[in-house]
C-alpha cells in the first residue's frame, strides 16, 4: 500500500497550486478554478485517512464537500455570467468601480 | 505482488506498439494530396459554417447549472441504495424527505421558466 | 432518529421547512406585492425566536453528535433570529426603493439565518463546514442581488471568490485535523488532541481553519474584500451580512478553537494576540480616511471583529476564557443592536443611484430631523465607547476580561485604538450638528421603528447591563 504521507504531500502540493492560482491569475473563471482545485486536494486528504483509519467518515464529507462545490459553481457562475453580461469581461483587475 | 499484473503490462505495450505502428506506416506510405477542402475541419461532412469559437447563448449554462445541481445529488442516492435494505422503512423516509427538497428547488426552477427554452 | 433529536433542531427544522414552503408561495404572489413575502419571512422568524427561546430541556448532543443544544446555541440562536428580523424589517422599505424588490431576498435571508443558527448548534467539523456554507451561499446572491448595477455584481463576485477562498481553507484545514485526530466530532478532537502527540498535522489544520475563519469574520490581514462588498452591496444586505456573519464566525470560533483546540493554546496564542491587536489597529486606523459612510462602517466593522476577537486570545486559559468569551458574546449583542442602527440610519438618508451615502451628506440633520440625529449620535457613542451607551458596557467587561488573563499589552491597544476611533465617529456627530445642509430622509414605519427601538436598547441596556451579561455568562459557562 502507498503510505499516506504521499497523498498528503501530493495534496499539499495541489492546494498550493490552488492558493497560488487563486492569488496570481486575474481571470475570474481560472480563479474559481483555482478554488475548486484547493477543495478536491481536501478531498484527497479525506479519502487518503478514511483508509488509513477504515473507517468511512472521511469518505462521507468528501460527498458533501463535492455537494457544496457543485452548490457554488452554480452560483458562482452565474455570478460570472452577470458581470460578463454587463462589463464584457472576467478580468477582476478591471473591477474597480469600488473604491474609496 | 508486481507479477501478476504482467500480463496487462504485456497487452499496454502491445496495444501501444500496434497503434504506433499503423500511424508511422500511415504516415510513411500513405498518398496525401493537400487541397483547400481537406484541410477544413471535419464537421460529419458538412461545409463547416463561421468561426469554430463561437459564443453559446447564455440558456446554455443555465441549463448546465441545473444540471449540476440535481446531477449531484446522485452521489448521496448511490450509496444509499447499496444499503437500502439494511435501512429499511426509516431510510427510505429520510430519502424521500431528501428527494422533496430537491422537488421545492425543482418547482421553483419550473414556475420560473428556468426550463422553457424560448 | 428519535423526537430527542428532532427537538434539538425544532426551531432550524421549522426555519428552513418555512424557507421551502415560502419559496415555492413566493411564486404565487404576484409582482409589486412582495410585501406580503417579507411578512411571512418574519412571522417565520418569529416563530423560531419563539420556539428557541421554549428550548429548555437541558443540552445535549444529537444526530449521533452532529448537533448539540446548550446555553450557548439557544443565546446565540435567539440573537440570530433577531438578527434575521431586523434585516428583514430594514429591506421591507429598502428593495422596493431600490427597484430590487424579489421574493427571493427574503427567502435567501431564511436560508442564510439558518447556517447561521446551524453554526451555533455544530458539534461536528461536517456540520460546521455545511453551516459555513449554507449561510455564507445566500449572502453571495443576496451582495449582488441589485443587479444590473456594476458595483453590486463586483461586490457579489469579490465576495465569492474570496468566500470561496476561504471555504478553500477551513476545509483543508479540516481534512488536516481529520488526519491527525482520525474523527470529525469536536469532542472526539478534544480526546484525540489531550492525549498528547497529535502533532504538527493538528496545529497546521487549525491555523488553517483559522485563516479561513478569518476571511468570514474579516480579520487583518484577511480583510481586503470587506470595504468593496460592504459598499456595493444593497445597504440592507450589508447590515444583515455584518451583524449575521459575524456572530455565527464567532460561535463557530468558539466551538472549535475554545473547545476543540485548546490543547494548541501554546502555539496558537499568540497568533490570535497578533491578529486581533493588528485588526484593531489596521481597520481603526483606515477608517479615518473614508468619506463614505459605507466604507467607514465596513472598516468600523473590521476593527469591531478585532474587539471581539480579542475574547478568544485567553483560549488556553481554563479560567478566564468563560469570562471572556461571555464578554465577547454581551460584545456582539452590542454590536448588533448598534450595527443595526446605524445602518437603519444609512437606509433612511440612502437614495437611489447611490447617492446621499457621503458624510457630507449628512450635514445639517441635527437641526432638521432632531431625532433622526439623536439616533445615530447614539450609535456612533457606541460604537466608540463612550457612556451612556451599550458599546461601553462591551469594551469594558471585554477589557477586564483581557486584563484577567494577563494580557495587559492587548488591553492597552484596545483602549488606545478605541481613542483613535472617537476621531472618526465623532465627526459624524461634528458633520450632523455643526455643518449646514439639507438632508432628505425616508420615512417608513419599519425603518423607523429598527433605529427608534435600536437606538432606545443601546441607551436603556447600557444603565441597566446586568441581566444580559448573566444571561450571556450563564449561556456561555455551561460550555465549559
Amino acid at each position: 500500500m502507498v503510505p499516506v504521507t504521499y497523498y498528503v504531500a501530493l495534496s499539499a502540493v495541489l492546494f498550493v497550486i490552488g492558493v497560488l492560482g487563486v492569488l496570481l491569475r486575474r481571470n475570474a473563471l481560472i480563479i474559481f478554478m483555482s478554488v475548486e482545485l484547493m477543495l478536491n486536494s481536501a478531498n484527497l486528504v479525506f479519502v487518503a485517512f478514511a483508509r488509513l483509519f477504515e473507517g468511512l467518515a472521511g469518505q462521507v464529507f468528501v460527498f458533501f464537500v463535492m455537494t457544496v462545490a457543485a452548490a457554488e459553481v452554480a452560483v458562482g457562475l452565474a455570478l460570472i455570467v452577470a458581470i460578463f453580461r454587463s462589463k464584457r469581461s472576467v478580468d477582476v483587475d478591471q473591477m474597480s468601480s469600488l473604491k474609496g | 505482488m508486481l507479477l501478476q499484473y504482467i500480463a496487462i503490462a504485456i497487452l499496454i505495450f502491445l496495444s501501444t506498439a500496434l497503434a504506433g505502428l499503423v500511424i508511422v506506416l500511415g504516415e510513411l506510405f500513405g498518398p496525401r494530396v493537400k487541397t483547400n477542402v481537406k484541410s477544413m475541419p471535419y464537421e460529419s461532412g458538412m461545409t463547416p459554417i463561421g468561426p469554430g469559437t463561437r459564443r453559446m447563448p447564455v440558456r446554455f449554462y443555465l441549463i448546465a447549472m441545473l444540471f449540476i445541481l440535481f446531477d449531484i445529488e446522485i452521489i448521496f442516492l448511490l450509496p444509499w441504495a447499496v444499503v437500502f435494505r439494511k435501512l429499511g422503512v426509516f431510510g427510505l423516509v429520510e430519502m424521500l424527505i431528501f428527494i422533496l427538497i430537491l422537488l421545492v428547488g425543482y418547482l421553483y426552477a419550473w414556475k420560473k421558466g428556468a426550463l422553457e427554452w424560448e | 432518529m428519535t423526537q430527542a433529536d428532532l427537538y434539538t433542531l425544532l426551531p432550524l427544522i421549522v426555519l428552513v421547512i418555512w424557507a421551502c414552503a415560502l419559496l415555492l408561495v413566493d411564486l404565487l404572489i404576484p409582482r409589486g406585492r412582495k410585501g406580503i413575502t417579507a411578512f411571512l419571512a418574519a412571522l417565520g422568524l418569529a416563530l423560531t425566536l419563539g420556539l428557541t427561546l421554549a428550548q429548555v430541556s437541558a443540552a445535549g448532543t444529537a444526530f449521533q453528535g452532529m448537533v448539540v443544544l446548550d446555553g450557548f446555541a439557544r443565546f446565540v440562536n435567539a440573537l440570530l433570529a433577531l438578527t434575521g428580523l431586523l434585516g428583514v424589517g430594514l429591506a421591507y422599505g429598502y428593495v422596493r426603493r431600490m427597484g430590487i424588490e424579489r421574493g427571493e431576498y427574503y427567502t435567501l435571508l431564511l436560508f442564510s439565518v439558518a447556517g447561521m443558527m446551524l453554526m451555533a448548534q455544530a458539534a461536528d467539523l461536517i456540520v460546521v463546514f455545511l453551516a459555513l456554507e449554507l449561510l455564507s451561499i445566500p449572502l453571495y446572491i443576496l451582495a449582488a442581488f441589485a443587479r444590473p448595477k456594476e458595483t453590486s455584481e463586483e461586490a457579489g463576485l469579490k465576495y465569492f471568490l474570496l468566500g470561496a477562498f476561504a471555504t478553500g481553507f477551513v476545509v483543508y484545514g479540516i481534512a488536516l485535523t481529520f488526519g491527525a485526530t482520525g474523527t470529525t466530532s469536536l469532542s472526539g478532537i478534544i480526546a484525540a488532541a489531550s492525549n498528547g502527540d497529535a502533532g504538527l498535522l493538528l496545529t497546521i489544520g487549525a491555523a488553517l481553519i483559522l485563516v479561513g475563519f478569518g476571511f468570514k469574520v474579516a480579520v487583518v490581514p484577511f480583510h481586503m474584500w470587506t470595504p468593496d462588498v460592504y459598499q456595493g452591496a444593497p445597504s440592507a444586505v450589508t447590515a444583515f451580512m455584518a451583524a449575521g456573519a459575524k456572530i455565527a464566525g464567532f460561535a463557530a470560533l468558539l466551538r472549535v478553537f475554545g473547545l476543540a483546540f485548546s490543547s494548541l493554546s501554546a502555539d496558537l496564542t499568540a497568533i490570535l494576540w497578533t491578529l486581533s491587536a493588528l485588526t484593531m489597529i489596521v481597520g481603526n486606523i483606515l477608517a479615518i480616511a473614508q468619506t463614505n459612510i459605507k466604507r467607514l462602517l465596513a472598516y468600523s466593522s473590521i476593527a469591531h471583529a478585532g474587539y471581539i476577537l480579542m475574547a478568544f486570545v485567553p483560549f488556553g486559559n481554563a479560567e478566564v476564557l468563560p469570562v471572556s468569551v461571555a464578554a465577547g458574546v454581551f460584545y456582539l449583542v452590542a454590536y448588533t443592536l448598534t450595527n443595526f442602527g446605524a445602518w437603519a440610519v444609512v437606509i433612511a438618508l440612502e437614495k437611489a443611484e447611490g447617492r446621499g451615502l457621503d458624510l457630507d451628506d449628512y450635514a445639517g440633520l441635527g437641526r432638521k430631523y432632531p431625532a433622526l440625529a439623536a439616533a445615530m449620535t447614539v450609535f456612533m457613542l457606541s460604537l466608540t465607547g463612550v457612556p451612556p451607551t451599550l458599546g461601553l458596557v462591551g469594551k469594558f467587561y471585554l477589557f477586564r476580561a483581557v486584563i484577567a488573563g494577563g494580557f495587559y499589552g492587548l488591553a492597552v491597544i484596545g483602549v488606545l485604538t478605541s481613542l483613535i476611533s472617537a476621531y472618526y465617529y465623532l465627526r459624524v456627530v461634528v458633520i450632523m450638528y455643526m455643518r449646514e445642509g439639507e438632508p432628505e430622509r425616508v420615512s417608513e414605519p419599519w425603518l423607523n421603528l429598527t433605529w427608534a427601538a435600536s437606538a432606545l436598547a443601546v441607551v436603556l441596556i447600557s444603565l441597566v447591563p446586568a441581566p444580559l451579561f448573566a444571561w450571556a455568562s450563564q449561556a456561555v459557562f455551561a460550555l465549559f
